[in-house]
């Protein structure tokens, strides 16, 4: 399977600070790609990396063979990236259906395709026309995962969706994402609780100081508990 | 389950109309103390059409202010290039001007208003491109290169134009007031309230009713995920700069005519009144901005009659308290 974005060498300094420390790794297209780490791991930092937010200082990035590492971050989205930042960052003064028309760069929102988001999020149709702001933590991931799949993608970073949500939203997000992956979309997630990490991911890489320490088949990680201790062990007491 | 099928009740967003209640609620405060219910109207009249005048010229740099986070201490070299522009049309065609024909005076007005903001946005374009452009994220260069524009800029008018302050006289139809019992109104107030509420109803309109509107919102409370979701944000900077330029040009026509004369330092000396408006309304908020225009003209205006001396200081005395009630301004729009 071809690789959609590939990592080479990537530094990348926030500040004074030198964050990554040369990652490698490539995205199989159309698979579903689980970064793991511990916290202050690098993991945010390398999907900010890739979507143009915080530059590389050196190394190559590559999106479908096209290097993206000095691009913009809007040209970066227009090649297809969708970006779920673990902030949310919705537009909380703009309502649920503003926040999707944003998103739609395309023109209107697909009819087809906004029912297709409302069949996993029913909470977003029902407060289509109220604020965001006025939304709850798990109905602002909702909005937030809706806006970068509203139109289809090639790639989507999603950085830690599940953080603090209720079991049933994090089940309907599951179910999201699976079906974002069968209809093509390639996926890199975030994600700190490895329950979730082994029902969604094909493929994991594992980063500790701003390096990838692992990479391979996430059924291989899941099935070997001495793997997941040698890789996880000091952070994955928070990941189970 | 409920969250993800949200069989519950969204809670309503609080509607906050307290802060649009101040300049009516401040209006009957001092109805009692001014006593002549003709010298009340008369002031609040004049109070409107001042605080629809500031609004105009403030407008722009709290969009400025909220969406590009730049501090524009140069804001007020706009409005003094727009007052000097519409010379270039209203002293030339003096005779319209001083017609006494509405309809041959507002021909004269109105392409006067429409260059003095194409001039003043055009160099918009040019101070974000050359001043603005460098210094993103630097405040203090920012404060630094826009003063020095503004410096520059006052020169350069008193080289191209002289030192004398320009008479600029109102147009024969809107001189005068309309007598209403024992209370007169000024002709220029109204037409000055009705382009202020005009540029609100625009402002409005355009930033709820359109795309372009929804980014600038979407830009003021969170530019990075615009970004992140495709659109060139430096691009919208740019237009909300060159517009934001625009109207502190008609705002600068609309002061120069209201007090007939027109001088290279009516920018500079409006500066800080401006900047207070913004503070007070709130960075980026249009409607904050309105009603923070309303209540300094307020109270320069009430303050003025009741107790002339304290009209020295009563802006900064405003600003305190809302600060001091509301420390992000009226109607807080970023979190800057």
């Amino acid at each position: 399977m071809t690789d959609l974005l590939t990592l080479a060498g990537v530094h990348t300094h926030i500040g004074p600070y030198h964050i990554l420390h040369g990652v490698d790794f490539g995205v199989p297209e159309g698979q579903t790609t689980m970064l793991l780490g511990r916290n202050g791991a690098g993991k945010t930092t390398t999907l900010r990396t890739i979507m143009g937010l915080w530059p590389a200082s050196s190394g190559r990035i590559a999106l479908a063979g096209q290097r993206i590492e000095r691009s913009a971050t809007p040209d970066i989205a227009r090649l297809g990236v969708g970006y779920v930042p673990e902030s949310m960052a919705v537009f909380s003064d703009l309502t649920v259906r503003e926040n999707l028309i944003l998103a739609a760069r395309e023109g209107a929102p697909d009819d087809a395709r906004l029912q297709w988001i409302f069949g996993f999020f029913p909470a977003l149709k029902r407060f289509w026309l109220s604020r965001a702001g006025a939304l709850s933590g798990g109905q602002k991931q909702m909005l937030s995962i809706a806006r970068a799949v509203v139109e289809p993608r090639k790639l989507l970073l999603i950085d830690e969706p599940t953080k603090g949500l209720a079991p049933a939203i994090v089940m309907a997000m599951i179910e999201c994402f699976a079906e974002i992956k069968r209809r093509g979309a390639t996926i890199v997630l975030v994600e700190q609780n490895f329950r979730v990490a082994q029902q969604i991911g094909d493929t994991v890489l594992v980063m500790d100081n701003g390096r990838i320490v692992h990479r391979g088949e996430m059924a291989a990680l899941a099935q070997d508990g001495a793997l997941q201790e040698r890789l996880l062990g000091l952070s994955l007491e928070a990941h189970q | 389950m409920t969250e993800l099928a949200a069989t519950d009740a969204l809670p309503k967003p609080k509607r906050d109309f307290v802060p649009a209640l101040l300049p009516l609620l401040l209006a009957l405060a001092t109805a009692p103390l001014i006593g002549s219910t003709s010298s009340w109207i008369t002031l609040t009249v004049a109070s409107l059409a001042m605080g629809a005048m500031i609004f105009v010229m403030a407008s722009g740099l709290t969009l400025v202010f909220g969406l590009m986070d730049v501090l524009n201490f140069g804001h007020g070299a706009f409005i003094s290039v727009g007052a000097y522009v519409a010379t270039l049309v209203l002293l030339p065609l003096a005779g319209w001007v001083q017609a006494d024909s509405l309809w041959l005076n507002l021909a004269v007005l109105a392409p006067a208003a429409l260059l003095a903001m194409a001039v003043s946005g055009a160099l918009g374009l040019v101070v974000e491109r050359v001043l603005i452009l460098p210094v993103y994220g630097q405040h203090l260069k920012q404060i630094l290169m826009t003063t020095g524009g503004l410096i520059v800029a006052e020169q350069a008018l008193y080289a191209l134009w002289g030192p004398q302050i320009i008479p600029l006289p109102l147009p024969t139809a809107l001189r005068g007031s309309f007598i209403l019992g024992d209370v007169a109104i000024a002709k220029y107030r109204l037409l000055a309230m009705l382009v202020g509420l005009i540029v609100f109803i625009g402002i409005q309109l355009v930033l709820n009713r359109t795309r372009i509107g929804l980014l600038i919102r979407a830009g003021v409370e969170n530019r990075e995920m615009v970004e992140a979701l495709g659109y060139r944000i430096r691009r919208l900077f740019l237009g909300v700069f060159m517009a934001g330029s625009g109207l502190a040009g008609l705002g600068g026509i609309m002061w120069a005519l209201y007090r007939e004369q027109v001088h290279a330092s009516m920018g500079n000396d409006l500066t800080v009144l401006v900047f207070i408006v913004v503070i007070i309304g709130g960075l980026g908020s249009i409607g904050g901005c309105f009603i923070g225009a309303l209540l300094v003209a307020m109270v320069a205006n009430y303050g003025g009659f009741l107790l002339p001396k304290l009209a020295l200081v009563s802006n900064i005395l405003l600003m305190v308290a809302i600060l001091m009630w509301r420390p992000r301004g009226l109607y807080a729009v970023t979190s800057r």
